[in-house]
């Protein structure tokens, strides 16, 4: 008989020696870096072309993205339909994505289409026109999605928090109206792309079974691009003063979407590889404190999670759930008190290996294949940190003690220095 | 092509093992043959509910997540309308552990009544943050029980009513339990850098003492074929209007679904595909609108869904999209256009099976349908489809007594 009340024996993933597979490292003729994770066993690949081409570029609400999103809309030999079709038909995915400091286009497809795909991409990125008439549909169709999604509580909740955390006018909180939507014109998107994408500076991150000629074949379509590294502008942080809202957006709502903030600084600071630790214990992950307490121990909602943002210039500590309505308030005051105790009592030893190992195996996981592998090296390279982050991230994650994260606690669990919002 | 061994325990738990030593991790997954077209009409979502109550304790351990994140693994569950499927990722060297925690889940539940009490108010909250609290997100309760009038797939899986799961009883649980959680209406996939000998070991040490159960004998009502369109209108405080169209396909094994996918992918799901294409960016009618299918075990639907511009009519919606249905009915697709979605396809799979968590469902999955090896043969059988069978199933499938329509419309004061 074999005893299933005993666990059987682990390895403790703390103890794993694990190393994040080291990028190639190019450059085109026109000095454009590529970083290059060759791995995996099916025959595709993963490029992106980011550029410094993001929301923070922008003199005009909405440009960058909108520029971003039309790339696609036709060039002066394709029109928007000959281009998709193009892609379509040899099954590849070209998506787009503009984010605060950078965006660009990512393309997946099977290896044997690269030779159709690459030209095209080129074509994208030097000789968009972004006709008007494509322009008036982006604009329409924009606007009548925007009415539907300010229906739901969550992306309502979504777009005040941040602007109370950084400002209307800064990148990080600003927001899309419908009359943003109505005041871009061609003219300005023409403009926002050639400086951003034709005269602009972007980097190319590559995964994938990478082909011996791929280098070759970027230097031939990507190499020769005129690049004029734009600064990237600053801006002053303006959180607002009032910390605490209730609103009213659904009379018929039977939940409540909560969002409670406060700033916290980027991963630049000493305090964030530890903040990661804390904030898994906190709400990080299905066994956390507030996952255990008002789900699993409570039932008054189906998820709850804390996170700190992934943003460049300055992050916020964030707690995200959507709860029953009747059941708002305590859930609010249970998030509290999971704080205070985190602020009151040091975080038992065994709980603390649990969340070490948790994170270890997380991490082991999150390196297996080429595209997490280039995602991950993606994200120290856009925030400015050296390989060796990588390493400190494992031996905090090892070593931070709960002394030290109570006093970490007590730093940054304070009510009082928290944005509050309900929307229902 | 995905390699994988299979042998069948005494108990009758169906074993597949899939080696992939490039990865570190292994994966666990366990497949129940059962889902919300199992449930009684007066106890939907019961089969959902149920999966959360798997989180609750087992026979002999307390805690079923603590465990496995101490052995740095991670794990979650999905029901859809026809099986439940739970699944592990964790370090290769700590797979042992995972065999620990689902043999004994399989083995017995704690059945706690605090664990039922909890889950019904969780279930409730996602129930309310998906289907209450969302604008349109009642379409799929109005369709499907406009679409189907006998078959159990005309609820959904999270259960047609709050009520229903508020109503579960600890007896039900148990009962439903004995009757679907056994080894032989079960499918373990095990996966990743693992050997076959060492989960043949471990499967006879931990699954093998489990009772084998009794076969679950599915006998459902079969949909009496439609014969005459069906209409339905709602009125509800969205701000746009929403068409919605739905008609009857064939099921996973039949001989035209293949085609039906494609035919679905020439419709919608891509830039170029012919509904976008003319009737968001030429016709300007629609703000966005979609074709795919179910692709369910039984008989399932092939979908059309689309909110319309402000200002545009539903009728003259409609029209719009009649007409761009009759053109596809009447003249067969190019080659090249079926060349296109083949393509997709072919790069779809290519994408979807870099994961070994994905290889290891999809074995799962077509182990139920029947073979796990028919994995293997989709490409070929996509490749196979002609545009004369793509033109077939269209005359076939967009028949007007075939067909359902909910008109669902925006109104502020409703």
């Amino acid at each position: 008989m074999i005893d299933r009340k005993k666990m059987p024996p682990i390895v403790d993933a703390v103890h794993y020696q694990l190393e994040l597979k080291p990028y190639a490292h190019h450059q085109l003729d026109n000095g454009v870096e590529v970083y290059m994770i060759d791995a995996g066993a099916e025959d595709v690949l993963q490029i992106e072309w980011l550029y410094k081409a993001g929301n923070s570029y922008e003199t005009q609400n909405l440009i960058a993205a909108t520029t971003n999103y039309l790339l696609r809309a036709g060039t002066t030999t394709h029109t928007a339909y000959e281009l998709d079709e193009k892609i379509d038909y040899v099954g590849a995915y070209v998506n787009r994505g503009c984010y605060n400091e950078q965006a660009g286009i990512t393309l997946h497809c099977l290896n044997k289409h690269i030779d159709v795909l690459l030209p095209l991409i080129r074509e994208v990125l030097t000789e968009s026109v972004f006709p008007e008439h494509e322009l008036l549909l982006y604009q329409q169709n924009m606007k009548q999605r925007l009415s539907v999604n300010l229906r739901k509580s969550d992306y309502v909740a979504g777009r005040l928090i941040d602007a109370y955390l950084f400002g209307e006018e800064h990148p990080y909180g600003k927001y899309s109206s419908p009359s943003s939507f109505d005041s871009l014109t061609r003219e300005a998107l023409l403009a926002f792309y050639d400086r951003y994408y034709k005269r602009g500076h972007f980097q190319l991150f590559v995964a994938g079974k990478i082909p011996v000629d791929l280098l070759e074949k970027l230097n031939r379509y990507f190499g020769d691009l005129p690049i004029d590294v734009p600064s990237l502008p600053t801006y002053l942080l303006q959180p607002v003063e009032q910390k605490k809202y209730s609103i009213q957006n659904d009379p018929a709502g039977v939940q409540g979407a909560i969002r409670i903030a406060r700033p916290f600084p980027n991963r630049h600071h000493p305090d964030f590889l530890p903040a990661l630790v804390l904030n898994t214990v906190f709400g990080g992950f299905f066994g956390s404190r507030l996952m255990s307490n008002i789900r699993e121990e409570k039932g008054y909602t189906y998820g709850i999670h804390s996170y700190l943002l992934n943003l460049q210039q300055t992050s916020a500590w964030m707690i995200s759930t959507e709860a029953g309505k009747d059941v708002c308030e305590a859930t609010i005051r249970e998030i509290y008190a999971e704080m205070n105790r985190l602020c009151n009592e040091p975080i038992a030893e065994e709980e603390l290996n649990l969340v070490r190992n948790y994170m270890m195996g997380g991490l082991l996981g999150d390196l297996d294949g080429p595209f997490q592998l280039i995602a991950r090296w993606k994200n120290l390279i856009l925030n400015g940190l050296p390989p060796a982050h990588f390493h400190r991230t494992i031996d905090t994650i090892r070593n931070v003690d709960a002394q030290q994260l109570q006093v970490l606690a007590q730093r940054y669990f304070n009510p009082a220095d928290f944005y509050e919002l309900v929307v229902v | 092509m995905i390699t994988f061994d299979r042998f069948t325990l005494s108990n009758g738990l169906r074993v597949l093992v899939h080696t992939d030593v490039s990865t570190p991790m292994a994966v666990v997954n366990v497949l129940y043959d059962v889902g919300a077209r199992d449930e009684d009409p007066d106890q939907t979502g019961f089969a959902h509910l149920f999966e959360h109550l798997m989180f609750g304790g087992s026979l002999h351990i307390p805690d079923y997540d603590e465990p496995l994140q101490l052995a740095g693994g991670e794990n979650n569950a999905y029901t859809t309308n026809d099986l439940t499927n739970y699944y592990i990722q964790l370090p290769a060297d700590n797979l042992e552990t995972a065999f620990w925690l689902e043999s004994d889940r399989m083995l017995s539940l704690a059945f706690s009544q605090k664990s039922l009490a909890v889950q019904q108010k969780v279930v409730c909250e996602e129930f309310k943050e998906h289907y209450l609290n969302k604008p349109y997100g009642d379409v799929w309760s109005h369709m499907r029980s406009l679409a189907y009038q006998v078959h159990p797939y005309r609820w959904m899986t999270i259960g047609r009513e709050l009520a229903h799961i508020e109503q579960a009883r600890l007896q039900q649980v148990k009962d439903f339990f004995f009757k679907h959680y056994t080894p032989c209406n079960a499918i373990l996939v095990v996966a990743g850098n693992v050997h076959v000998a060492q989960v043949r070991a471990l499967a006879e040490k931990w699954f093998g003492p489990i009772p084998s159960g009794t076969r679950y004998q599915r006998k459902l009502p079969v949909e009496p074929t439609q014969t005459a369109p069906r209409y339905k209108m709602i009125q509800a405080p969205v701000p746009l209007d929403l068409l919605c169209k739905t008609w009857h396909m064939t099921d996973r094994l039949g001989a035209s679904y293949h085609a039906t996918d494609l035919l679905t992918d020439m419709l919608g799901g891509s830039a170029s595909s012919r509904l976008h294409q003319q009737l968001v960016k030429e016709q300007k009618l629609f703000v966005h609108i979609d074709c795919y299918h179910f692709g369910s075990s039984d008989p399932g639907l092939v979908a059309i869904e689309g909110k319309l511009v402000e200002g545009v009519s539903m009728e003259k919606a409609e029209q719009a999209l009649q007409e761009q249905l009759n053109a596809f009915k009447s003249q067969p697709p190019s080659e090249q256009e079926l060349e296109k979605v083949k393509n997709k396809t072919e790069s779809a799979i290519a994408f979807e099976d870099m994961s070994v968590m994905s290889r290891a469902s999809s074995l799962a999955y077509y182990e139920l349908l029947g073979d796990a090896a028919w994995m293997n043969e989709e490409l070929g059988k996509y490749a196979a489809v002609t545009t004369a069978q793509v033109a077939a199933v269209s005359n076939e499938l967009f028949r007007p007594e075939n067909q359902n329509t909910l008109y669902y419309y925006a109104n502020p004061s409703a």
